[in-house]
């Protein structure tokens, strides 16, 4: 772990070099020459990309259909209302995930011949449910589970919807996690285990605390993922965000209100994956410089 | 009484057979240091007796107390300090959670309690003012210095040192050795594997010599290293000569 001054310092460097994009650019010889190079031929591209789109026979249709400024303002409002949804289904299941899919990631890790039934489940349970598609499963449950009629459960769409993304996203992030737990060195476990702790007690203070660390960035990536995927909910007839903007659609025939959705579920997944490519880049560079893993 | 009996110790993975029956006793406050090649052996004896490694046949006793088979060898090992050629550190925590962590998890120390333990041993192997730092932070010298505090903060009565000069830099090697030196004059019981003969040759009560799994050799230091019955233990120490790693 570097210490606090030397995470100081990462910012202070990140500050100093601008951003990736334009470091990027630079690694290509003379600096000035470069980033000319690619200012002009970025506007070259979008122009000659705008020009053919804006000249296409249908474009005319296409804008007022898609690209409506006056649709635009009338159905965001309304759109982002219903975005709420989404954000409560992936804040409600991200926790859950976090917690259910290191469950069975430990499941999984059990040693000795007597767990091997209970790895057994674990490893079935995150195969089955990285191979059905999502979409199936939040039929599946989503139409399922209330029509049993039982009085004892729910049977709010939108409680289904997140039983099935925490089912499906837990199967993603326990592998991840997994990958994790396997990525630190044995000898790590032999030293826990030689002073005495337990193995629950090695997995709790010594395993998981570096694992977890480590798999931040691939766990983030798979939220991104998550996130998008609560419009699946809306399969079910939950008003949330893509569900609305069909709504305003089939009312008016233009099409600028799914322009809303995307907007919004951009605005929050961007952020996510720009955060998540700025820790693995400091990750990286903690480790080149403090050299022990 | 003896600290620890290793009787007919056998040991392989897989096909490959390590330990071929190796008897060992080494008495209350002994030194014993293992020597021999690469591969003979001198790592997994340790990690045996200490139970990281399942043995195949053989007894262990440590003091009068059968250990192989034991049901809780976490009970076990609390009462076996182990020191490892890499340090192995716990490297999210800083040097004071290293070395309290064991105290306080697994004898259930109160915080102040092994803190007060841990910052005793700190400040007599010159680590005091290290108490808050990452072990990235530290030399190899320095963190296997705090990886022997760490094993000692359980009070065991038995300390194993696994080649634990071998990782360092040769200018880092003294500081380590004085430390164990120290502990050989406290009157630890301690076996240790090691390649610095000079270092063996000083501090060893004992010198064992193994070669493809067996204790070939046992004697005093003195007739280890100056008249070895053995052929093997002979071109053994011609070799380690010509390495320039033991002098006379």
């Amino acid at each position: 772990m570097a210490g606090e001054s030397d995470r100081r310092a990462d910012l202070e460097v990140d500050r100093a070099r601008g951003s990736r994009l334009v470091s990027s650019l630079r690694s290509g010889g003379d600096s000035r020459r470069s980033v000319a190079i690619a200012l002009l031929s970025t506007v070259v591209f979008f122009v000659a990309v705008g020009v053919a789109i804006t000249h296409a026979p249908g474009w005319p249709e296409v804008r007022s259909q898609f690209f409506n400024w006056g649709e635009f303002k009338a159905t965001f409002p309304e759109v982002a209302r219903a975005f709420l949804l989404n954000v409560k289904i992936f804040s409600i299941a991200e926790v859950l995930i976090l917690a259910f899919a290191l469950f069975l990631a430990v499941l999984r890790s059990l040693p000795g011949p007597v767990f091997f039934p209970l790895r057994m489940l674990a490893i079935v349970y995150a195969d089955l449910f990285r191979g059905i598609p999502t979409i199936l499963v939040i039929a599946m449950l989503g139409f399922g589970a209330p029509a049993l009629g039982l009085s004892y459960i729910p049977k709010s769409v939108t409680f289904w919807g997140i039983v099935s993304l925490v089912l499906i996203y837990s199967a993603y992030v326990s592998e991840v996690y997994r990958a994790g737990i396997e990525s630190i060195h044995p000898s790590q476990e032999a030293a826990a285990r030689s002073l005495g702790l337990s193995h629950g007690q090695t997995l709790r203070r010594v395993i998981l605390p570096q694992a977890v660390r480590r798999v931040i960035p691939p766990l983030l990536n798979d939220f991104i993922g998550l996130q998008k995927d609560t419009a699946l909910v809306g399969t079910l007839g939950a008003i949330e965000a893509f569900q609305q903007s069909q709504i305003d659609t089939n009312a008016t025939f233009n099409f600028t209100a799914y322009l809303s959705a995307a907007v919004l579920f951009v605005a929050i997944t961007i952020p996510l994956a720009r955060f998540t490519d700025w820790l693995i880049l400091r990750d990286r560079r903690r480790r080149v410089a403090g050299g022990t893993a | 009484m003896s600290a620890l009996t290793v009787e007919r110790l056998t040991k392989s993975f897989g096909k490959h057979v390590v330990l071929r029956g190796v008897d060992l006793e080494v008495a209350e406050h002994e030194v014993i240091a293992l020597i021999g090649a690469s591969g003979s052996g001198k790592s997994t004896l340790l990690r045996c007796i200490n139970l990281l490694e399942a043995i195949d046949d053989g007894r262990i006793f440590l003091g009068d107390r059968e250990i192989t088979g034991a049901r809780d060898v976490n009970a076990v090992r609390r009462r076996i300090g182990i020191v490892f050629q890499s340090f192995n550190l716990f490297p999210h925590m800083n040097v004071m959670r290293n070395v309290t962590l064991a105290p306080r998890d697994v004898l259930g120390l109160s915080k102040p309690e092994a803190e007060t333990r841990a910052v005793d041993l700190l400040e007599r192997f010159g680590l005091a003012d290290k108490r808050l730092e990452f072990p990235d932070r530290l030399s190899g010298g320095q963190q296997q210095r705090v990886a022997i505090v760490r094993a000692l903060a359980m009070r065991p009565e038995l300390m194993l040192f696994d080649e634990v000069t071998s990782a360092l830099d040769p200018e880092l090697v003294a500081e380590v050795l004085q430390v164990i030196g120290e502990l050989a004059e406290g009157g630890m019981t301690m076996v240790l594997a090691t390649h610095e003969m000079s270092f063996a040759r000083d501090i060893a009560n004992r010198v064992c010599f193994l070669d493809e799994g067996r204790i070939l050799e046992v004697g005093t230091p003195e007739e280890i290293f100056t008249r070895p019955r053995e052929a093997r233990t002979q071109q053994f120490l011609e070799r380690i000569i010509k390495a320039r790693r033991l002098s006379f």
